[in-house]
C-alpha cells in the first residue's frame, strides 16, 4: 500500500540527497544572487554607488557587494556618471575584457542619455557603444533607485534561457 | 613693501611696450609677446610675484585682430597682490606665445589647456600635446568658430571604431542652450529661456 505524500517541502529522509529542479532555475539562481558589479564611477554618481555599497543601503543583501575592479571577475558594469568621448573608447574595452554572461546597468541621466551635457565632448548615452540592461533614472539617483535597477536585472536573469545558451555555445 | 602697481611702473621704464590695460579689479598690462618673458622673469625675481595662478586663452572674436590672447594672473606670496598680464598673439591663423613654463612649472598644463581649447601654441613648451581632448582630434573647441553641440568626428580608439561604427556626433541640443535673461527683478521674466539651436529627427540640423 502506498501512502501519497502530503508534504510540500523538501524532505531530505524521502528524497535523500537529490533535488529536482530545471537548469535554467539553478544556474540562474546561482547567477542573479552574486552578480559581482564593475564600479564605472565616472562622475557624481559614483558617490552614489559607494552609498549604495556601504551599511545603510548594503547591496550585498542582494549578493552584489563585490566590487570587481579587473573585468575579469565581474558580471555587471554599473557606469556610474558622465561619459566622455574621451572616456568611450576604454569603458568599450573593459566592456569587452569582461567575460560572458554580461550586463550592463546605466546609473542616471548622464550615462543613459548624456543628461544636461548636451555638448561636443560627451557621449550621448552609454547605449551607444554597450548594450544596456537596465537605465536608471535620476541626476544621481538615489541609492534605493540602484537596489531596484539590481532587483529588476536580477528579475531579467532568472528568465533567461541560460541552459540552452550554454548547450548551444 | 613694494605694491604691484610700483612694480607696473619699474617695467613700464624698463619695457617701453608695456602699456596699462584696462581692469576693474587688479592692476592689469599689455605686454608685446616678444618682451613676455622677459617681464614675467622680472615681475617673478625682482618684484616677488612668486606665483603663477593662471594662464587662459582669449578668442575675441571671428574677424578681429588681434583674434587670441593669452592672459597670465601672478600672485606674490609675500605682497597678496595680483597682476594681470596680457599678450596679444600677432598672427591670427596660428596663434603663438613663447612659454612660461620655463619659469614656473606649473604653467605647463595650463598652457596644454589653452593649446587643446584654443589652438594657441606655446614655443618651447616641453610637452605640448592635448590635455582634455584626446590626441588626434582635429577641432579647437572653444574657438568662436566651433558649435556648442561638437562636428562630427571619428573616436580616437580604431578598433572600437571598427568594432561600435560609432563616433562624436553634435550633441542634440533639445531646445537648447538655456540662458537666463539677466537684470530682470520679474523672476518669471528672467527664467531660463531657450536660444533653441535644436535639431531632432523631425527637423534637421540646418547647415552650419
Amino acid at each position: 500500500m502506498v501512502s501519497a505524500n502530503s508534504e510540500l517541502t523538501y524532505n531530505s529522509k524521502i528524497e535523500g540527497e537529490v533535488i529536482v529542479s530545471r537548469a535554467d532555475a539553478v544556474i540562474n539562481w546561482i547567477r542573479s544572487n552574486s552578480m559581482w558589479p564593475m564600479p564605472m564611477g565616472l562622475a557624481c554618481c559614483a558617490i552614489e554607488l559607494m552609498a549604495t555599497a556601504a551599511s545603510r543601503f548594503d547591496i550585498a543583501r542582494f549578493g552584489a557587494e563585490v566590487m570587481r575592479f579587473s573585468p575579469k571577475q565581474s558580471d555587471v558594469m554599473i557606469v556610474a556618471g558622465t561619459v566622455t568621448y574621451k572616456m568611450a573608447s576604454p569603458l568599450r574595452r573593459i566592456y569587452d575584457q569582461m567575460s560572458d554572461p554580461k550586463w550592463v546597468i546605466a546609473m542616471g541621466a548622464c550615462a543613459s542619455t548624456g543628461g544636461m551635457y548636451r555638448s561636443y565632448a560627451v557621449l550621448q548615452g552609454v547605449d551607444r557603444i554597450v548594450p544596456v540592461d537596465v537605465y536608471i533614472s535620476g541626476c544621481p539617483p538615489r541609492p534605493e533607485a540602484l537596489l531596484d535597477a539590481l532587483i529588476k536585472l536580477q528579475g531579467k536573469v532568472k528568465r533567461e534561457p541560460s541552459a540552452g545558451k550554454l548547450l548551444s555555445a | 613693501m613694494p605694491t604691484a602697481l610700483d612694480a607696473i611702473a619699474a617695467l613700464k621704464g624698463k619695457w617701453v611696450g608695456v602699456k596699462d590695460r584696462a581692469s576693474l579689479d587688479h592692476p592689469a598690462i599689455n605686454v608685446p609677446a616678444a618682451d613676455l618673458l622677459a617681464v614675467l622673469g622680472s615681475l617673478k625675481a625682482d618684484h616677488g610675484f612668486d606665483m603663477l595662478t593662471d594662464v587662459s586663452g582669449v578668442d575675441w572674436a571671428i574677424g578681429t585682430s588681434p583674434r587670441f590672447s593669452v592672459v597670465y594672473h601672478v600672485f606674490s606670496t609675500t605682497g597678496h597682490e595680483y597682476v594681470r598680464v596680457s599678450v596679444d598673439c600677432a598672427d591670427d591663423a596660428k596663434p603663438q606665445v613663447p612659454s612660461a613654463a620655463g619659469l614656473w612649472p606649473g604653467a605647463d598644463w595650463h598652457e596644454r589647456e589653452a593649446f587643446d581649447m584654443f589652438g594657441i601654441t606655446f614655443a618651447g613648451h616641453p610637452d605640448l600635446r592635448r590635455i582634455l581632448m584626446w590626441d588626434g582630434y582635429p577641432y579647437h573647441p572653444l574657438r568662436k568658430d566651433f558649435p556648442l553641440a561638437g562636428i562630427e568626428t571619428e573616436l580616437p580608439d580604431a578598433e572600437v571604431t571598427a568594432e561600435t561604427k560609432v563616433g562624436a556626433i553634435a550633441a542634440p541640443m533639445m531646445g537648447g542652450p538655456f540662458v537666463a535673461s539677466s537684470g530682470e527683478l520679474n523672476m518669471t521674466d528672467a527664467e531660463p529661456r531657450a536660444k533653441d539651436e535644436s535639431w531632432t529627427e523631425r527637423r534637421p540640423k540646418p547647415d552650419a
